[in-house]
């Protein structure tokens, strides 16, 4: 069983994130940054894979600069096999439709079953890779999925997936791209042994003309900005409690207009 | 002078980190109460290879030298302290005799266990006559045909309960004592006439058991004098030098208590409001924080340069080891009382954890060689210099 599971690298839930100065992007200096959470579910469900046919590859393929190899040996060490790392200024930064293309193009040398996605990435929730990654495969796609059955002959696959209000089981022949959602699985931790071995995988780093790919970017960030500031409440004191409870409907009627 | 981290080092501090926040602090609390690790987050630390940091790999471990060692005992001691001291005595003083001096067959029948996790092993040195001054032990051994037959009671041994073996110190020459005449023994559980008595009641350190070991006619075989046949008599050298060994890693987990207190300090100062505003603004608490900071730092400094020094240039840090032990202990036990203090009542209750971290970090300075005795190690070594 083969799946490549693309990975993105994204800050850190627990961190506080500021807009610099420019307003072209968030300062990314002294922030810790993990692999997106959706995307961990994709390395995962990859793993399990691999482990219940006894048979496979796992291979990660990540964009982004530098200390995105960081990522992509954690997914390694957590026991994926191999790691494709492209880095290239040209698409590091691009909107979802130059890293599908990116991905699209990258995903052409290797071997796979399925393709995993997160189904959305934490920082920019675009919400668009997997599909598009999908379009320019000229593959199906199965998006929100939570439980995964590949068919002992590996030509198909049941999927569950979210749909409002419940589940959804689809069949879908394979190769297919699927993007990953919460519940999918837990994901096992990246072992200290795991670590060690993951110093020995090969990590192959790639740029847009390695790939043979010229991305187009269709969108450009024009501006970040953080929401504007919680004003301070209003207090009502100093009255007897059903003078203050007239004064509350009166504010929430007349100033927050909202009964 | 380059303080890089390297990058497998990082990572593990990374999945150490996690599993703290996602496995062992929601528990710490009911483990402090329950005095009980349940068996589950045991398997966890297996998995996760807590057990063999220090062992040779070509024994099942790591081996990711004093600084990774460090680095993974700091972040393991920001929750419950009885957790780091679950896998303590595998990676510590239950292996490193062995590591350091056992045979061949030795280290092929004992390390692979130890390293999994699979065995859990202890150090018994102490007894109710002999703690600082460990030569006056009293247990004995007596070669009688292929065994030695070991006679006393250890007490005071980390693990003890949990232990399925024992590294145990014996007097095999009553004249000679520590100078030819202590013998270190690898001890099975299941050997006949060994026996784990009682279980110690603790200021702290709940859910981290100390017991006593008896030895009653407990037959040992004469293959399991650590080193064999040549070393008997040479097990306090191992003794000491497994105590050597720990020091810096004892310096860790007070190192990583004192951060999580100064973080948890720093967090409660901004919110607690006296006075109309929140205790952060004044100059008092404010002081607290700079000298828990200032001393945290000056710590780690220390901390990682003799870790450094012993991974890479191999050079021996006998002085400096017990520098960091000391020092590291003592500065943890200081910010956990400036720590009690900016909580105020809440510090003291049982209700946060402020509490918990100043009673388990005064063991600190006690176990594995008192602060007193680390003064006597710098001293002697500043002296013949």
């Amino acid at each position: 069983m083969k799946s490549l599971v693309c990975l993105k690298q994204v800050p850190d839930t627990e961190t506080q994130i500021k807009v610099n100065p420019e307003g072209t992007g968030i300062v990314t200096e002294g922030i810790k940054h993990i692999i997106n959470p959706y995307d961990e579910f994709s390395v995962e469900e990859a793993l399990r894979l691999k482990e219940k046919f006894k048979e496979g590859e796992v291979v990660i393929l990540a964009i982004g600069p530098d200390r995105a190899t960081e990522s992509i040996r954690t997914a390694l060490a957590m026991g994926a096999d191999r790691g494709i790392h492209v880095n290239d200024p040209a698409v590091n930064t691009a909107d979802p439709f130059a890293v599908a293309q990116a991905l699209a193009a990258a995903a052409k040398d290797v071997q796979y079953d399925v393709i995993f996605c997160g189904h959305r990435a934490i920082d920019d929730d675009f919400c668009e890779v997997g599909a598009m990654l999908a379009e320019f495969l000229g593959l199906p796609q199965v998006t929100l999925v939570t439980k995964v059955e590949v068919a002992a002959d590996k030509k198909s696959a049941i999927l569950e997936r979210d749909i409002e209000g419940g589940k959804e089981t689809v069949e879908v022949p394979l190769p297919c791209v699927v993007t990953s959602q919460k519940g999918l699985n837990e994901p096992r931790y990246a072992s200290l042994p795991g670590i060690m071995k993951a110093k020995k995988k090969p990590i192959d780093a790639k740029n847009a003309a390695a790939l043979g790919v010229s991305v187009e970017a269709k969108l450009q960030s024009k501006e970040y900005s953080m929401p504007p500031e919680r004003k301070a409440g209003k207090k009502i004191e100093g009255l007897e409690p059903p003078d203050a409870a007239k004064q509350v409907v009166q504010a929430l009627r007349n100033e927050a207009k909202i009964i | 002078m380059d303080f890089t981290i390297p990058e497998n080092l990082k990572l593990m501090v990374e999945t150490v980190r996690r599993f703290v926040k996602q496995d062992l602090e929601p528990v710490s609390q009911q483990v402090e109460e329950e005095d009980f690790i349940p068996e589950e987050l045991v398997r966890k630390m297996r998995e996760l290879g807590l057990f063999g940091l220090s062992i040779p790999q070509e024994y099942g471990g790591l081996d990711i030298g004093a600084l990774g060692e460090c680095l993974v005992y700091e972040e393991l001691s920001k929750t419950n302290a009885c957790f780091r001291t679950r896998i303590g005595t595998n990676n510590g003083i239950g292996s490193q005799g062995i590591v350091m001096d056992g045979t061949k067959e030795q280290k092929e029948k004992y390390l692979p266990r130890i390293a999994s996790g699979e065995w859990t092993s202890c150090f018994a040195l102490s007894e109710p006559e002999a703690g600082s001054d460990a030569a006056n032990i009293q247990t004995t051994a007596e070669l009688k045909g292929d065994h030695w037959a070991l006679n006393g009671l250890k007490h005071f041994i980390t693990n003890g309960d949990v232990a399925d073996m024992a590294v145990v110190f014996a007097v095999t020459d009553r004249k000679k004592r520590a100078r030819g005449g202590i013998t270190a023994f690898i001890v099975e559980k299941t050997f006949p006439g060994f026996y784990v008595g009682a279980i110690e009641r603790k200021m702290g350190m709940r859910g981290s058991h100390t017991s006593e070991l008896i030895f009653d006619n407990c037959l040992v075989p004469k293959e399991n004098v650590v080193g064999g046949e040549p070393n008997v008599g040479r097990g306090f050298a191992t003794a000491m030098k497994t105590l050597d060994k720990g020091r810096l890693t004892m310096g860790a987990c007070a190192l990583g208590a004192a951060q999580k207190l100064l973080e948890l300090s720093v967090g409660y100062a901004k919110q607690r409001v006296q006075f109309g505003k929140p205790i952060a603004e004044f100059q008092a608490i404010q002081f607290m924080l700079a000298d828990m900071a200032t001393q945290i730092y000056a710590s780690r400094q220390m901390l990682y340069h003799a870790a450094w020094l012993r991974d890479t240039k191999g050079t021996s840090v006998i002085k400096e080891a017990s520098m960091v032990k000391v020092y590291c202990t003592e500065m943890a036990n200081r910010v956990a009382d400036m720590a009690v203090q900016v909580f105020g009542g809440m510090g003291y209750m049982k209700d946060l954890p402020v509490e918990r971290f100043y009673r388990d970090l005064r063991l600190t300075r006690i176990y594995e060689g008192t602060s007193e005795i680390q003064r006597l190690v710098i001293a002697r070594e500043l002296l013949k210099e």
